[in-house]
């Protein structure tokens, strides 16, 4: 078996009585683009959290290349080249769109290779007319892309997207699905998305999140085929 | 007027003709005033640097320290007692930096390793300079001495040798000499700070102060980045306490007071916090209007400062400084002078910590 | 054994006087999530309020128990209506607004009372325990601390304010939904929270003797509590006012009373670092 790139065992959170992620076993491959799927409150953003170091787990391991990194602050994980956009758009505000890209790109690249990198991403996203405008003052949707650009400009391995798609109109989003499958060619992916036609559009391999573990994992067509699948998205009881 | 002038100071334009008004106050003050004034003022360039100092680790490290008095006392009393222990003032004048600012990296690592949240860093700041300030306060008696320099309790320390020429204690600064140092060190630090903030260290600092989660989901560790603002301001106001001490020859339990805290809190909330000048500025015109109370018997100044960090909390947060810009914002609308481009730019909101 | 007395004695008043002299400040803290930098102030205010009364004639007890938090609670919740209501959700503001009122109170006070410290004469005489003497108002005071922490407890755990400030501690927009009125919530716990530190200056003021600017002599230990205590209003405050009560009696004894402070600093700092969010963060979790 080859190595993977992202693997979690057994990955437990619990919050009081609550297991918002029970005993996940997840394996992602190098080159991967997995999407996952789930009901709200499955637990795909907790276990954004878990994997990104912002949460430290009740129980379980995450592995990154094969090596355990449990534990380790968000800073450390972010440096072993995972990247994360996160549900709610997550950038500095106050500061003009380049200086967001900069911030990101700075830590991989010193003076002007820094600056090359944000003008590829910029130019990539289409950031260019809003080069110098301030990131709270943009549109959600814009914010978004912003996000994207911080993310991708900081040179990650793996990219963890977060419902990349919510509150984007229709061509944003196919903008959005076309961007993935780009990036997708250099990098892994893991994206969360409750937009059917999104994973449809996008998808190859899906894993389905219900009440924090994995329901079922396989081929997209055969898990949107899946009656268990239908069920949870309708809110009936699984017997999984 | 004064949209113009805050335009000016913008851009390298404005560094230039900054470092020029700097250049010749630094020059012309001491041969324009008479040395009871320059006395007067060289206090208050002490306390802009002073402010400097909270408005660096307050509005750009977005760090809610409300004990700046600690690290000032720690400057003041660090040179007080070296100064009267070793005679030259070549050394203290570095330990009264140096020790602030280990003192601040200690206290820095519980808070910031700690993740506690802005309410709580500030609760601890002020916490730590009222106990400074009680435990100084009853160290008098001669049973509490560091060498040969009794501390003193309420009483204080008297006669605090002066700074001299480097490791020459024979040539103490005159007031003149005690002006340029000041003035100079203001300067210093004024630019130096402008210059670091245009580094990558400094574009960390404002992003950590902006969104911590996002910095460190790049792979930056924000706690060593709030560690070295804090440990930096530190540094400056321990500086600040080393010339405060130098000019009146005397330091009181008073420069640890929460009275201090407050008033340096109150200079940059005045002024502006998320700028470098609004502090300076604050400072002055607040230690103008002490000055002013003290002379008269009717208005107490912890009254009037109260109100005045009631009113600017209540009404006017930004401080001046967010008027100044304001005020160039309508001017550019109305055309007065086109560049508007480079206002929309440099009009960070969010600045307030 | 006498002697053990005395020690026992004097370690339960350290903590009933940092429990009566936090409850207020982790009343609005624990409630409102707002730190009162002016609560050494309304602690001087029930002081002036019943050395005050006192002078005029009204008896030492209803001047301290009864005058002292009625004036303070009212001031708060005209303070509450004038200043704190505008700058809800915005916490540091808050904070920084009551600085500037602790510093306003304190030229107010200064500019009508002047710096002299005024004072009352403890209502209790000594107490013998063997051959040592401990003082029946220090034993008041334990005793009051107990009382004050149960009907508290009695008023958040039983009353429908209580009902209502605990549903709106958990959930303001829910609250309000259920026909709560969040407003009149917020500004009675407020007024109960000054009421408290009221009450405390009350008790304290024919110990300490007040002037001014004593409040600055409190708030430090207050707040120390308070962090160090967490959310849990009660449990909180209980169990950080021991475990200071016992650092500062240790340092006390080892050193003298202002090293004992220094100690309740440094273990509440160093407390911080592991349990950042206080003791009930890990401990009575689920306690008020």
């Amino acid at each position: 078996m080859t190595e993977m790139l992202l693997e979690t065992r057994a990955l437990t959170m619990q919050f009081g009585g609550v297991r918002a992620v029970d005993g996940v076993d997840f394996a992602l491959a190098e080159g991967e683009l997995r999407c996952l799927i789930g009901p709200n409150g499955a637990g795909k953003s907790t276990f954004f959290k878990l994997i990104t170091g912002q949460l430290r787990p009740s129980a379980g391991e995450v592995l990154y290349r094969g090596r355990p990194i449990t534990g380790l602050e968000p800073h450390d994980i972010a440096r072993l080249g995972m990247g994360i956009k996160t549900q709610v758009p997550n950038v500095f505000d106050g500061l003009s769109v380049r200086e967001n890209l900069w911030l990101a790109a700075r830590r991989r690249h010193v003076g002007r290779a820094a600056d090359r990198s944000v003008e590829e991403q910029m130019d990539r996203l289409g950031l260019g007319a809003l080069r110098e405008r301030i990131v709270g003052q943009l549109a959600h949707g814009q914010r978004q892309w912003v996000e994207l650009g911080v993310v991708l400009a900081a040179g990650p391995e793996l990219v963890l997207l977060d419902e990349p798609a919510a509150g984007m109109t229709d061509d944003e989003t196919r903008r959005t699905a076309e961007l993935i499958g780009e990036i997708n060619k250099t990098h892994a992916l893991i994206v969360v998305e409750h937009d059917m036609q999104f994973i449809r559009a996008i998808a190859r391999t899906v894993t389905v999140f219900n009440q924090g573990s994995v329901l079922v994992e396989g081929d997209v067509a055969d898990v949107l085929r899946d009656p268990r699948v239908r069920d949870v998205y309708l809110g009936k009881k699984v017997a999984a | 007027m004064i949209a113009q002038v805050s335009a000016l100071l913008r851009g390298h334009a404005g560094t230039t003709a900054l470092a020029l008004v700097g250049l010749g106050l630094l020059f012309g003050l001491p041969l324009g005033l008479e040395t009871y004034v320059l006395l007067q003022v060289t206090v208050y360039v002490t306390f802009a640097i002073l402010a400097l100092s909270l408005g660096f680790v307050l509005g750009f490290g977005g760090i809610l320290c409300l004990g700046q008095s600690v690290f000032f006392g720690l400057g003041a009393y660090t040179y007080g007692i070296a100064v009267t222990d070793m005679g030259d003032s070549t050394i203290p004048v570095l330990l009264s930096v140096a020790v602030p600012s280990l003192f601040a990296a200690a206290l820095g690592y519980f808070i910031f390793w700690g993740r506690i949240s802005d309410v709580y860093v500030g609760v601890i700041t002020l916490t730590v300079s009222l106990i400074f300030f009680s435990v100084v306060n009853s160290t008098a008696g001669p049973q509490y001495h560091i060498g040969a320099a009794a501390i003193g309790g309420y009483n204080g320390m008297p006669n605090i040798p002066g700074i001299n020429l480097p490791f020459e204690p024979d040539d103490t600064l005159d007031p003149n000499g005690v002006f340029y140092l000041t003035m100079g060190s203001l300067l210093v630090c004024y630019f130096g700070l402008r210059w670091l903030l245009t580094t990558t260290f400094g574009r960390v600092v404002v992003a950590v102060r902006e969104n911590e989660r996002r910095v460190e989901l790049l792979g930056y560790d924000a706690r060593r980045y709030k560690l070295l603002a804090l440990t930096l301001g530190a540094a400056i106001a321990g500086l600040a306490g080393c010339l405060f001490a130098n000019w009146g020859s005397f330091v009181g339990p008073s420069v640890f007071s929460v009275v201090q805290s407050a008033q340096i809190l109150i200079w940059v909330t005045v002024g502006g916090a998320g700028t470098l000048l609004g502090p300076v500025i604050g400072s002055i015109l607040i230690s103008w209007l002490t000055a002013v109370l003290g002379t008269q018997q009717t208005l107490n100044a912890s009254l009037v400062l109260g109100f005045i960090l009631l009113v600017f909390v209540l009404v006017v947060p930004g401080g001046i400084a967010a008027v100044a810009r304001r005020a160039r914002t309508a001017a550019a609308r109305l055309g007065a002078f086109g560049a508007a481009r480079r206002i929309g730019r440099e009009a960070h909101p969010g600045a307030r910590p | 054994m006498a002697w053990a007395g005395i020690i026992s004695i004097d370690f339960l008043y350290a903590v009933a006087s940092l429990i009566l002299v936090s409850l207020g400040l982790a009343v609005i803290f624990g409630m409102m999530r707002i730190i009162n930098l002016a609560h050494g102030e309304f602690l001087v205010l029930g002081s002036y309020a019943a050395i005050l009364s006192s002078h005029a004639g009204v008896n030492i007890w209803v001047a301290c128990l009864i005058v002292a938090p009625l004036a303070v609670g009212m001031i708060g919740f005209v303070i509450e209506r004038l200043l704190i209501r505008h700058l809800y959700g915005r916490l540091v503001d808050t904070m920084l607004a009551t600085w500037g009122l602790s510093l306003f109170v304190v030229g107010l006070l200064t500019t009508v009372f002047g710096n002299d410290t005024q004072g009352v004469s403890a209502p209790l005489g000594p107490i013998h325990i063997g051959d040592y003497q401990a003082s029946g108002y220090s034993l008041f005071v334990i005793g009051l601390a107990l009382v004050v922490l149960a009907a508290v407890y009695g008023v958040l755990r039983f009353t429908r304010f209580g009902l209502f400030a605990r549903g709106t501690m958990q959930n303001a927009d829910m609250a309000a939904a259920l026909g709560v009125h969040v407003s009149a919530v917020y500004s009675t716990t407020f007024a109960l929270g000054a009421g408290l530190a009221g009450l405390a200056g009350g008790v304290l003021a024919p110990v300490t003797g007040v002037f001014p600017s004593i409040g600055g002599a409190y708030i430090g230990k207050a707040f120390i509590t308070v962090l160090s205590g967490g959310s849990a209003i009660l449990a909180g405050t209980s169990s950080a006012s021991v475990l200071l009560g016992a650092v500062d009696q240790i340092g006390t004894f080892a050193t003298n009373a202002v090293f004992g402070q220094v100690g309740l600093l440094v273990a509440a700092v160093v407390l911080i670092r592991f349990m950042p969010q206080g003791i009930t963060s890990r401990f009575f979790r689920r306690s008020l």
